[in-house]
Parts: C-alpha cells; structure tokens; sequence
C-alpha cells in the first residue's frame, strides 16, 4: 500500500488532500454557509455616498465624464471598480486589510476585524494582504479628505514626505484635480473601507502619540 | 538506475537512453525556464528600487512596480520552476520508468501551452488594469457579482487572470496524464522520486482548481481566506517540494554513485508530508477571524511536518556520509546539499515562526519575505541550478565553458541568497517592533532603509549570478573550446 501506485494515488494523491480540504477549506464554509454575503450595492452606507459626493461636489467635469450622478448605484459601481484597481495594481502586496488583536493594533486602528465585515462580493477573495509595508487600510475611511487622497496617489511623497510608495498618475487625467475613473472609484473604495463602523481611533489623538512627544 | 550497464540479456532488451528521452525537449524547457527567471529577477529588482527610492521608471503605468511585484512570484512559480521540472521530468521519469512519456507530440503541445500561458498571465497582469474601467466589463461585473479581473486576480501565486486558468487546469491535467502513462506501465516496485512525482501530478492539478477557482467564483470573506491560505501552502507543499525532493531522490544517488542511505526514512518523509502539509493553509493567516480552533490545528500539524521533513534532511545526510568530499569538488552535489541545509534552516524557522508568539511580532513584515526567499530560491531553485550544472553538459554534448563561471553562479547565488535572507529577517523584528511600540508609520519605513538598501544589492549578488550561469551557457551552445574542462570526476561522464 505505501509503495504501490494505487495506495499513492488515492491516499496520498486524492485522499489526503481532500481530508486537508474537508478539515481546513470546507468547515469554515460550512459553518458560515447560512451568512448572507451582500453584494456591492447593499455595502453602500450613508458614509462613503457622503464621500462619493463630495468627490463630484469637488471635482464635478471629472466627476461627470466618469459616474454622471453620484446615486448609490454609481457608487456601488465604483466599490466595485475600485476593488479590481486596488487588486490590479497590487495595493494589496503592501496594505493589509485586517486588523489582529495582538501587537497594539486595535490602539493605532481601530477595533479588531471580525468575520461578518468580510462578508460581501467585494471580499471574494478575500483582502486580508500579505504585507504591510504601508499601514492596515480595514479602517481607513474617513480618515482623510478625497484631496488628500487625490494628492497622494499622484505623487505620495507631497503629502507623504518619505513614503516608498508608487505614484499613479494614470489615475488623472494630468493633473491631481482630475481623476478619471479609476482615480474615483480607487479614492472612493479607501473612503469605503471601515465606512461601516462608527468609530476608530485616530492615531495622532492617542495619550501615547500626544505624550510621547 | 541507469541502465544498459550491464551486457545481460535483459539489459540488452532494455530501451536506449535516445530512444526515451527528448533532449531538445530538455533544452527548451531550460531555456524558457532561465528566461521568466531572468524576467521574474528584474521584476522582483524594480520593486526592490521602489521600496528605496531610486525607482527609475516613476509614474509609468505599463512599469508599475505594484504590477511587475506580481509578475516577480508568478513568473518564479509557474515561469521558472514548474519549466525547469518539466524539462527534468522529460528527463527523469523515462529513464526511472524505462517508458517514454505517453505522446512526444503531446509533450511539445504542453511545452508551447504552457509557454503561452505564462506568457499570457504576464501580459494580463501588465495591461489588464489599464482596460479595467472598460463600461461592457463593468456592466458584466455587475450583472454576475463576478470579479472580472483581467489583469491579476487577489491571491498570491493566483494572480493567473480568470480567463487563463481554464487553460492552465487542461494543461495540468494534460501534464498529468502524459507523464502518469509512462509511471503506470512501469513493473515492479516503484523507486521513491516516482512516488513523489506521481502524488505531485495529483495534487498540483487539484491544487491550482481549488484556488483558482472557489475564492473567486464560490466563498467570499473569511472562508476564502481559509482556501486561501490552503492554495498557497499547497503549491509550495504539493507541487514544488514533492517534485524538488523527488529529482534529490534521483540525482543524489546517481551523482554520489550509492543508494539512499535508508528506504524506511524514505517512506516516513513521503507520507508524513502527504499527510501533514496540506493541512497547514491557515497558518498563513493568525489571528484573523478564522475561528481559532482551525487556526490552532494549523500551527500543530505544521510543527509536526517540520519534525517529518526533518528525517528526509537526516536521510540524505546519512548517504553523503563517507562520500563527503563530493560536496567540496562536485559542483552538482553541492548545490543540492547547499539548498539542503537552507531547506533544514527553512523548517527550522518555519517551526518557531508558525507558533503565535512569533507571529505577534512577525507577521507582515519583512521577516515573511525573507523566509519566501530562502524556500524558493536558497532551496528549490539551488536545487535545479545543480541539475542544469549537471545536466546541460550531456544535453549539450560538451564540458561547461567555463569552471570559474560555474563557481561564481553558485558563490553569488548562494552567498546573496544568505546574505538576502538574513536581511530581511532582521529588518522583519525591527518592523515588528516598530509598529508595536506605537511610533508614526514613517519611522518603521524609514527605518527599513538599510535594509532595503541592503536587500537591492543581494538581489545583484543573484542576478549577477545568473547572468554568470547564461554567460556559460551561451559561449558552451556555441561550441567555444572550454577555457579551464572540469577534472572527470566533477563533471561525471556524459551518459551511456
């Protein structure tokens, strides 16, 4: 059986590898098989359609060309655009998206991830990351205006003094003052990103930070 | 193992080594394999340049370092590793089997594929996000609350585009079959690589469907985060190791010329690792909302693996035992038992670092890269270095050009490797630290500067290396007369 062709096959070829499936892969879709995963549009809370049109009260030529009316619906759109650009263009290599209860997390972000807030199409798969060389973005939104966000992906490092990251001015059509599409819908995806907590702490108030100076 | 040896009847019987193997199908496996590693180098070098400031193609989409970071691990998986074992296979399950491969038409057909297909992943990964604002894409998007990448898609060594993984899945299978034909008409016990290569046939196959195919079409959130994590583990643990320790089981007792030292550590490491590592996954994501109790599981069993590759390790050090010297002036040999000990120090690490403690202070950091590293390269890919050293010269029908040009590929490859991974590792408790103690996020990337720094000119140690080895290669194809042949004895006789 150890040595033989069929005891490799179906043992350790097929049958180990779906016990491994069935152990690690199959019991967390089982137990949370009952969720509801929300689609993009039922992500959109008052807070990033707040952002949304504050990017087409700020920027309304660009934002026209690209969305037409800042309505749910564009926005859902945009989430969902965004998602694809933050994959694309590897955000995801250098952003985590969760935030661990161990290692001062939930003091410099916020309140630690929990499994229902990953639970829509726009977490399919899932964006935990795998590095974090910038910081955790899980909550991110709100944190800062859509022009600093605007500025920032142009060229990082004007608002950013020593940030390693890239400049994307592909997202502009030229100038920072005019996003095209996927400037929008990047900027508006960020906004969204913890959009659906009340409250996180904002680093620079923190006793430590203020303190420690 | 090699056969016509011996003038009996049989031996006499048994097939040629021309009328098994495809040497040419040998050659361009290794030719496409060197070149997505020259490519995968130079992308993994960008983002190097990127994380120290000196990047030197700023704001240009189609050079995007986020875009070519992707390309820098696909193109090491599915570019240079998986081509570089399928051009050894071709070589070593004929002569292992005493079998042709099932259809050499169809060996080219999955040669030319898969070229087409890693090739394809690449452009994907370039050019896709550019058209992804596309209206008739998002209309499609929406309609079927699909993700429609047509550049990467969010998973590491998964960034293949949706519409190349149904091409990637036929051409697995296809590999699959063409290399299964010649394993199952074998008679008589089957030698270790076979077992090796067979279950990596399986499990690769299943492997990449699953991946590929359930986060992004099936499960959403923390249980795509458990496939995941099972995706990425299993292709390191189901596809490169079995093939990697497979070719170790076939060319370390050819080279030292004496058998494996124990067959019965031989079946404890075999089916220790096809038990223990695919239940891993979820190590690669502590303390996320995956419900503990899997993530408890993961930790165990992946300190158990590492207790069970660790006899492997013991194996083929109790073989070298008494043929020490091989590792000294056989260059082949010590290769393979350089990315040994790096494969020893890998589980070692692997064994502290997968615990909660380390993970703490560990996870996201630079200590990840380095440990990436010294698996893929300081391992897998010294591995098949030292095959192409051994290989290249009989598949050539002549010495290396040049000995020294063979020492400098294994000096700056294994020396940057080690200094690379030493590097990242320390800037990885540095990172940690800095993010715990609450300071400003600047002070953590500007504190990783030396190391980054450091890190740009261990990756030139490698690349200078390759280039080293492609120097090498180019003046031998060419037939230029060798400069300095290797003594007999290292460069082994080319085969019967």
């Amino acid at each position: 059986m150890f040595e033989s062709k069929s005891g490799i096959f179906f043992i350790a070829g097929i049958g180990f590898f779906l016990l491994a499936f069935l152990g690690n892969g199959a019991v967390p879709m089982i137990m949370y098989k009952d969720r509801h995963e929300a689609t993009a549009e039922e992500v959109v809370n008052k807070r990033v359609l707040a952002q949304f049109r504050d990017l087409s009260e700020r920027y309304p030529e660009a934002f026209a060309r690209a969305f037409g009316e800042p309505s749910a619906e564009a926005c859902a759109e945009a989430l969902r655009l965004g998602r694809q650009v933050y994959i694309g263009e590897g955000c995801w290599h250098c952003h985590s998206q969760f935030v661990r209860p161990v290692s001062n997390e939930s003091r410099r972000f916020g309140p630690v991830s929990r499994s229902e807030e990953y639970d829509n199409e726009l977490q399919r798969p899932v964006m935990f990351g795998t590095r974090r060389v910038g910081p955790d973005l899980s909550r991110e939104g709100g944190r800062r205006g859509n022009d600093w966000h605007a500025v920032h992906f142009h060229k990082p490092r004007v608002v950013s003094v020593d940030s390693p990251m890239p400049e994307y001015p592909w997202f502009f059509d030229g100038s920072p003052d005019a996003p095209n599409r996927r400037g929008f819908a990047i900027i508006t995806y960020v906004q969204w990103l913890g959009s659906w907590l009340d409250e996180y702490p904002y680093y620079e108030e923190l006793p430590e930070v203020q303190g420690g100076s | 193992m090699t056969h016509g040896a011996s003038p009996t009847d049989r031996a006499a019987a048994l097939p040629t080594h021309d009328d098994l193997v495809d040497e040419r199908i040998v050659i361009c496996y290794y030719v496409a394999a060197l070149s997505f590693l020259t490519i995968s180098m130079i992308a993994g070098l960008l983002m190097a340049l990127q994380l120290v400031h000196w990047y030197p193609f700023k704001g240009v989409e189609l050079l995007s370092p986020g875009r070519w970071r992707m390309i820098h691990t696909n193109a090491i998986a599915y570019g240079f590793l998986a081509n570089a074992f399928l051009g050894t296979l071709h070589w070593a399950v004929p002569r292992l089997t005493f079998h042709t491969v099932a259809s050499r038409a169809l060996s080219w057909f999955i040669f030319v594929a898969w070229q087409a297909i890693v090739l394809a992943t690449a452009v994907g990964i370039v050019v896709g996000p550019t058209l992804q604002d596309r209206p008739w894409l998002l209309a499609a998007a929406k309609a079927w609350h699909l993700p429609m990448s047509l550049g990467a898609q969010g998973l590491e060594w998964g960034e293949t585009p949706f519409w190349i993984d149904p091409v990637a899945l036929v051409g697995l299978a296809l590999v699959a079959v063409n290399f299964m034909v010649p394993i199952g008409r074998s008679r008589g016990p089957m030698y270790v690589s076979l077992w090796y290569f067979m279950a990596a046939f399986v499990w690769t196959f299943l492997t990449y469907a699953m991946g590929n195919l359930l986060p992004e079409y099936r499960v959403a959130g923390t249980s795509a985060g458990a496939i995941g994590g099972l995706f990425i583990h299993d292709l390191v643990g189901l596809f490169v190791t079995p093939l990697g320790w497979g070719l170790m089981y076939y060319f370390v007792p050819i080279l030292l010329k004496k058998p494996i030292w124990s067959h019965g550590l031989s079946l404890v490491g075999f089916w220790g690792l096809a038990f223990f590592y695919p239940l891993q996954g979820i190590h690669h994501f502590l303390y996320t909302p995956i419900p503990m109790f899997l993530q408890y599981g993961a930790v165990i069993s992946t300190i158990a693996v590492e207790l069970v590759v660790a006899t492997v390790v013991i194996n083929f050090f109790g073989t070298l035992s008494g043929r020490g010297q091989a590792f000294f002036d056989n260059l082949p040999v010590r290769y393979f038992y350089t990315g040994m000990v790096f494969y020893f120090i890998t589980c070692f690490q692997c064994a502290l670092q997968v615990t909660l403690t380390f993970q703490k202070l560990i996870h996201f950091t630079d200590w990840v890269v380095g440990h990436a590293h010294l698996v893929m390269f300081g391992v897998f890919s010294l591995w098949l270095f030292g095959i192409m050293t051994y290989l290249f010269p009989r598949l050539l029908g002549r010495p290396w050009w040049s000995r020294s040009l063979c020492e400098y590929h294994y000096w700056l490859s294994a020396g940057g490797l080690a200094v690379m991974f030493l590097d990242l590792t320390l800037a990885g408790v540095f990172q940690g630290y800095y993010w715990a103690s609450l300071q400003p996020w600047d002070v953590s990337t500007n504190g990783s500067q030396p190391f980054w720094i450091t890190r740009v000119f261990a990756g030139l140690a490698m690349f200078a290396g390759l280039i080293c080895f492609l120097v090498n290669l180019w003046m031998t194809a060419r037939g230029a007369e060798a400069t300095d042949p290797l003594p007999a004895r290292a460069a082994g006789t080319p085969a019967a």
